[in-house]
């Protein structure tokens, strides 16, 4: 038997110029902050953008955004709701914020199901806020899309930087394209970070400070834009055109 | 009628029997058979229609048969193995599923011992069985 949904994927995507899967080996690192403000910056410099939250079993993307009442519309499949400029998809919108335990399987499953009947737009940028690791979802989107890119985000962290590397290992010998890594919460200012990144021929796109106001910009993204954290984010994406 | 999700599902089946006609050399397909999960409450009726609207090229004269497969789970904590009841199912969940099936996991328990922890053994989504044609 045959499941037909992987064939209509390439159709799906196929008016989106650049899909950035923002990912790191271990959770905790800011992924998902530095993937909405991301798109954030980029709605707000012109581009036409979307986020597609990845992380079934912990979505956070719409807590950050402070997304609540929005709603997909379903014409030929489902079509993002619009949110700050930027199309939105999020595995919130059927869970209604349920926990939703998912192995495996049911991941593949799921990222599969909604990459063959989301219907985005004609956009510059779709980000993806990606689960931690190289699990499924990674797995299936070196699989399905063609194209894809990586910005690999870490901490100051020996334990986070390792990771990276397994990472950066994985994606360099797929020969898939990695546009750069990001050292998130820094707090002191120690080089290690750019000198391993450089080892492993790939640029540091920014540091980005521990910035402590972060937490009280969550669900209000007129403050989130004002935080020192948006600040290095909008350098970080003037440097990834 | 034709705005809905099965709209979707149903360009993924045109585009993957297309493939399998290319991939088998086929001149043009005279049967696509499909196995639809009970899960996912898709509408037959609705699913047909999109067929008769997107068919195209070697599937022109394809005649496009469902089946339906009953949504059956199994525990994988108690290994209690149960169907789907429709009718127990809120208006909202199911319209959930019928987007999401995987969406299953955030409202339904085992009736065993209430683990999220199941299986969709059968009837979960859309398959393609088999294609006949002429080469």
């Amino acid at each position: 038997m045959i499941d037909p949904r992987t064939s209509i994927i390439a159709e799906r995507l196929k008016n989106i110029r650049n899909i950035v899967a923002v990912s790191s080996g271990k959770g905790g690192v800011g992924k998902s902050l530095v993937a909405s403000t991301l798109a954030v910056a980029l709605a707000d410099n012109g581009y036409k953008v979307g986020l597609f939250d990845l992380d079934f079993t912990s979505p956070s993307t719409h807590l950050i955004l402070g997304i609540e009442n929005a709603h997909p519309r379903e014409e030929k499949g489902i079509v993002p709701a619009e949110v700050h400029g930027i199309e939105y998809m999020s595995i919130i919108y059927y869970s209604g914020g349920s926990v939703t335990p998912l192995r495996g399987e049911d991941v593949s499953n799921a990222l599969i199901e909604l990459l063959s009947i989301t219907r985005w737009g004609e956009l510059d940028f779709l980000i993806l806020d990606m689960p931690p690791g190289i699990g499924d979802a990674t797995l299936d989107l070196l699989r399905l899309i063609k194209g894809i890119q990586f910005l690999i985000i870490t901490t100051s962290s020996v334990l986070a930087f390792e990771t990276v590397k397994n990472l950066a290992r994985l994606l360099k010998s797929l020969r898939i394209s990695v546009i750069g890594v990001v050292e998130n919460m820094k707090m002191n200012h120690s080089n290690i970070v750019r000198s391993e990144t450089e080892k492993l021929g790939l640029e540091l796109l920014g540091e980005i400070p521990y910035d402590a106001t972060i937490e009280k910009a969550i669900g209000d993204v007129g403050r989130l834009r004002r935080t020192v954290f948006a600040s290095k984010v909008e350098e970080i994406r003037a440097r990834i055109q | 009628m034709f705005v809905l999700h099965e709209w979707a599902l149903a360009e993924a089946v045109i585009a993957a029997a297309l493939e399998v006609a290319d991939k088998e050399s086929l001149n043009r397909v005279t049967e696509v058979v499909l196995k639809v999960g009970e899960l996912q409450g898709i509408e037959l009726e609705i699913l047909e229609f999109a067929f008769s609207q997107l068919k195209r090229g070697k599937l022109e004269n394809a005649e496009f048969k469902t089946g339906m497969a009953k949504a059956e789970f199994q525990c994988r904590v108690c290994g209690h193995k149960w169907v789907l009841d429709k009718q127990k199912l809120d208006e909202n969940v199911a319209e959930a599923i019928h987007f999401l099936p995987e969406i299953a996991h955030a409202y339904l328990r085992c009736p065993g011992c209430e683990s999220p922890d199941f299986e969709v053994v059968e009837g979960r989504g859309i398959w393609l069985q088999t294609i006949r044609g002429v080469r």
